[in-house]
């Protein structure tokens, strides 16, 4: 057997960790670093918490985390029922099945900012899609992104409608490898639909359905571009998530310090999260 | 039963697709209407163009299209190459420290580069890099979804090939070319389309990272542009819209077969 | 021989390359915003164009930038690239920020002549109010406006009112704004009386109505704000009174970025909104509307808008002369004129108004002057160091207070004391 040699492994791998190193350790370290020597753009030499303590004092800042994490436990789980949901359309015997496949998958090909300013129109109270046939019902116009009590909502459901359908693309791929002869036993034991799904599919699906959890949970924190053209996170904070509190708070106020300890946070929130999805997923899915 | 079942779960399925692609056939329809139709709904009012020539006036598409589509590229031409040595090393060499390294890639996953918007600003523009194609690209060419797909597909090329090529007197780099390229390709087309759908549509990295038209995307460049001070004309936002979203757009309802088979290829991985 | 070629080629290259010094061009960057609807870029690049007709030694790259905070931030960003800007149109009220990241220099350092010196007193005054610190220039007007009433005359008739005279006063504002709203059988407004933006820049519109009860939100220094002052806290319950008490306006949130078009869809007869919008709403009104002042309370008032002309510290000496020179050139009253007409921004000195353009522009279109003559009712715009920040403060406490969420007064304290926090060190 012909030896390969290490010292050629760390050569093909040094420019990925070169990138990596470059452009997600370090500025991880870095981040750490300035979230406690840093004071608005400048370093200082000391160590301080003043960032920190500002941090747990500042409502907008828990006002934002409660947001965020309202924000993933809606879109999450809704997101994954629909695609479902939708891949179980598309997989049955239903007539024009690449219609429903293209519709469901196609706003997963727009970026988010068109999707923004299309949803914008419909969400206008006075002259938009949403209220004229709310109206027209003979109900009355609601301030969607407007009023703090439905703004967040408002996104969610746009989210929705943006992210189902590409989780939908993996639970087709997973129901395209489950075995048809299972269905058949079933079949001949006179199962119902309803519990074929329950005992067969649902969990034969829980690799495709715990990847599509962490894809989404993940979007739901680092997807903020819808924030810049609808809301800008209002009214009154309302709608502002995290990861565009770091950046306002970078590049418009100037404030990379605080900034800093912004995202440290929302790195611990993504730590909890890889624990959970290498804990979870090492025991409970493989059997 | 079952049949009045399946014809009931079959129209709402229906139903439910046309609203869900209604949004973008309203957007359509709006675009070639003038604005005030567009909130009264007006159905067969008199079509324009107007919008389009008004928002094609207003900002420079066809060099966004032109920056989009280099950005585009240089991602995955960076990605292809990086990510197809990498996952060579962790498929195929035994070497101490290989589990740790892939955990470390693993977690790349989670941390992209946009959470760290902050220091990965700075680090460009101490490079003094903001504002070209290089900046917004190359964050993203050390993928771990690439590495890891390459890697699951490089490790089922058979051993015998490898071993053969080596007997030729292939060194390493050859190896990696002439065998194991070839053989990953349905992943390599698979994970382009994802790529090149995914860094088209990409926001927020772009816009802290490029300045003026020299590099600006569609995306950020439509966010610039229907943000006025004044306010927005909605005729023209969609027109606007629809000649960012037009190209990926098109190319992906004529081989829309390709794209949905390359992402469940990956999923499946 | 080989003596005379040497000293041929020496002179050569030495005259080669004076003369490339001679006509070596000064190249200027600069970003600017566009804040009005429209191909604006286009009338950018014409005057620029024309400048570089006139000053073939100067070459100008003008960069659009997007709304005033992208400006900024961009600008700035170029400072940091291989491309930086000399100078750049930016918000009047970023002043406190840019010189606090040590950004900027006054136009006093850089002007040298006693027509220059003239031509820095040329605007108006009320203009220069927020570029002005420890009497030193800081920024030259260029795009500026002020918030005008536009109005909706036909609906006026309609109302019985009459068209030629808008609210003057708080008061004709409820009792005009009541008798313009209009309900369907079911109790549904079809027609607001009125409509004040609250998202966008929701502290201008309140800088207006307290600029109205005669109060002024911070110090010229910007390190004090004035946010709990009484008059600031009647002003604000004015503001939700209109949409609550006396139901003039829509309730809650209003947005700044479909306003425009609600007004011309007659959604409401009355709107206040930026004077930056006269020519997109002349252009596309189908009715008969018009232009008055804001009304009053104690007195008239409106904060001033737009954007100045800064120039940056990190340029050399011979840029910052050209840089001048684009500056002088842009703000002449033939170019000023010129872009009044275009975008419906102000002239933004008196000597605008007195071209022949401007004239005819605003005898046969008199709504063009109603902001230049509200800039004798005008007050600076809020600015302070940490402006963006300070600013977020007041627009989520207004935002609260609109939305029921906190009465006025806890929200401005509240408000007043986090500014407090974050001023304090800069005095």
């Amino acid at each position: 057997m012909f030896k390969t040699y290490k010292a050629q492994a760390w050569l093909l791998l040094a420019p990925a960790l070169i990138l990596l190193v470059a452009f997600t350790y370090f500025p991880i370290g870095n981040t750490v670093w300035r979230s406690f020597f840093g004071f608005g753009v400048q370093m200082g030499d000391y160590l301080s918490d003043e960032n920190y303590a500002r941090l747990m004092e500042d409502t907008v800042f828990w006002k934002v985390l409660k947001n965020n994490l309202l924000y993933a436990l809606v879109t999450v789980p809704a997101s994954i029922v629909l695609a479902l949901v939708m891949a179980l359309w598309v997989n049955s015997k239903i007539a024009g099945q690449s219609f429903l496949r293209l519709s469901f998958f196609t706003p997963t090909m727009l970026p988010m900012i068109s999707v923004a300013n299309i949803w914008l129109l419909f969400y206008s109270p006075e002259i938009g899609l949403f209220n004229s046939v709310l109206e027209s019902f003979g109900g009355s116009g609601i301030n969607w992104l407007g009023d703090p009590d439905t703004a967040l909502y408002s996104l969610m459901a746009m989210t929705i409608w943006k992210e189902a359908g590409f989780f939908m693309i993996f639970y087709l791929a997973a129901l395209q490898t489950i075995s048809p002869d299972l269905y058949k036993a079933a079949r001949t034991e006179n199962a119902s639909a309803w519990y074929i799904f329950r005992r067969i599919t649902f969990p034969l699906l829980m690799p495709t359905t715990l990847f599509v959890f962490v894809n989404a949970l993940l979007n739901a924190f680092k997807l903020i571009d819808h924030l810049f053209i609808l809301t800008k996170g209002g009214p009154n904070n309302a709608t502002n998530l995290l990861l565009y509190y770091i950046y306002e708070n970078s590049f418009s106020f100037f404030d990379t310090a605080y900034a800093s300890a912004l995202t440290v946070v929302l790195l611990l929130v993504l730590i909890i999260m890889a624990l959970i999805q290498f804990g979870i997923i090492e025991r409970r899915v493989h059997y | 039963m079952n049949k009045l079942f399946t014809a009931c779960s079959s129209s709402v399925a229906w139903v439910f697709a046309l609203l869900w692609v209604f949004p973008l056939l309203y957007a359509f329809w709006a675009a070639f209407h003038s604005a005030e139709y567009a909130t009264s709904f007006q159905l067969f009012a008199p079509l324009e163009i107007n919008n389009f020539i008004k928002a094609w006036d207003q900002a420079p598409f066809v060099r966004y299209m032109l920056n989009t589509f280099a950005i585009s590229l240089l991602t995955l031409a960076g990605q292809l190459i990086v990510c197809t040595l990498a996952a060579y090393a962790l498929a195929r060499i035994a070497f101490r420290g290989r589990a740790l390294i892939f955990s470390l890639i693993i977690m790349q996953l989670m941390v992209t580069p946009e959470i760290l918007i902050v220091e990965n600003y700075q680090t460009l523009a101490q490079l003094r890099l903001i504002d070209t194609y290089f900046a917004v690209a190359i964050p993203y060419m050390a993928s771990a979804f690439g590495i890891f797909l390459l890697r699951q597909s490089f490790k089922s090329v058979p051993m015998d090939l490898e071993n053969a090529a080596k007997l030729e007197g292939c060194n390493l780099l050859q190896i990696i070319w002439k065998v194991y390229v070839p053989l990953a390709k349905p992943t390599y087309v698979a994970y382009a389309l994802v790529s090149i759908s995914t860094h088209w549509n990409n926001f927020l990295w772009p816009l802290v990272a490029t300045n003026t038209e020299n590099s600006r995307p569609l995306t950020v460049g439509l966010s610039i542009f229907g943000a006025p001070e004044s306010g927005v004309d909605w005729g023209v936002i969609c027109a606007g819209t629809l000649i960012s979203i037009g190209p990926l757009l098109v190319v992906f309802i004529l081989f829309q077969r390709q794209f949905i088979q390359s992402f469940m290829h990956a999923g499946i991985k | 021989m080989r003596k005379n070629l040497k000293k041929l080629l020496t002179v050569g290259a030495i005259g080669l390359s004076f003369s490339a010094l001679v006509h070596a061009k000064t190249e200027l960057t600069m970003y600017y915003p566009v804040s009005v609807g429209g191909s604006l870029t286009k009338v950018v690049d014409s005057i620029v164009a024309d400048f570089e007709q006139q000053n073939p030694d100067i070459d100008v790259n003008a960069i659009y930038a997007g709304n005033y905070n992208d400006a900024r931030v961009k600008a700035l960003a170029a400072l940091n690239s291989g491309k930086p800007a000399q100078l750049s149109v930016m918000f009047s009220i970023d002043v406190h920020e840019l010189m606090d990241l040590d950004a900027i220099v006054p136009f006093d350092e850089v002007i040298s002549t006693p027509e220059e010196k003239t031509w820095l007193n040329s605007f108006h005054p009320a203009l220069m109010e927020n570029g002005l610190v420890d009497g030193k220039t800081y920024g030259i007007p260029f795009q500026r406006s002020t918030i005008v009433m536009y109005y909706n005359k036909d609906m006026f008739r309609a109302a019985g009112l009459d068209p030629e005279k808008a609210p003057s006063s708080w008061q004709e504002l409820i009792d005009m704004g009541q008798k313009l709203t209009k309900k369907d059988s079911s109790g549904k407004v079809t027609q607001w009386g009125a409509m004040i933006p609250s998202t966008g820049y929701p502290y201008w519109m309140f800088g207006a109505l307290t600029k109205e009860k005669g109060h002024k939100l911070m110090n010229q220094a910007g390190n004090k704000t004035y946010f709990d002052d009484p008059k600031a806290i009647a002003a604000l319950e004015f503001w939700q009174d209109l949409g609550d008490k006396y139901q003039v306006i829509p309730k809650g949130t209003i947005e700044w970025g479909t306003l425009r078009q609600n007004f011309l869809e007659e959604k409401t007869a009355m709107m206040w909104h930026s004077t930056g919008n006269l020519t997109a709403v002349k252009n596309a009104a189908k009715f008969d509307f018009g232009v008055a002042m804001l009304p009053a309370n104690v007195e008239r008032g409106s904060p001033t808008g737009g954007g100045n002309f800064y120039l940056f510290k990190n340029a050399t000496t011979e840029e910052k002369k050209a840089a001048l020179e684009l500056v002088k050139f842009m703000t002449s009253p033939e170019q000023a004129a010129k872009w009044s007409i275009q975008t419906g921004y102000m002239g933004i000195s008196p000597a605008a108004y007195q071209t022949p353009e401007l004239k005819e522009y605003v005898s046969s279109f008199p709504p063009a002057a109603v902001a230049r003559d509200q800039l004798k009712f005008a007050t600076a715009e809020l600015s302070t160091h940490q402006s963006g920040r300070v600013r977020k403060l007041l627009d989520d406490a207004i935002q609260a207070v609109l939305n029921g969420q906190q009465s006025a007064e806890q929200a401005l304290t509240s408000a007043q004391k986090q500014a407090d926090r974050i001023l304090s060190r800069y005095r």
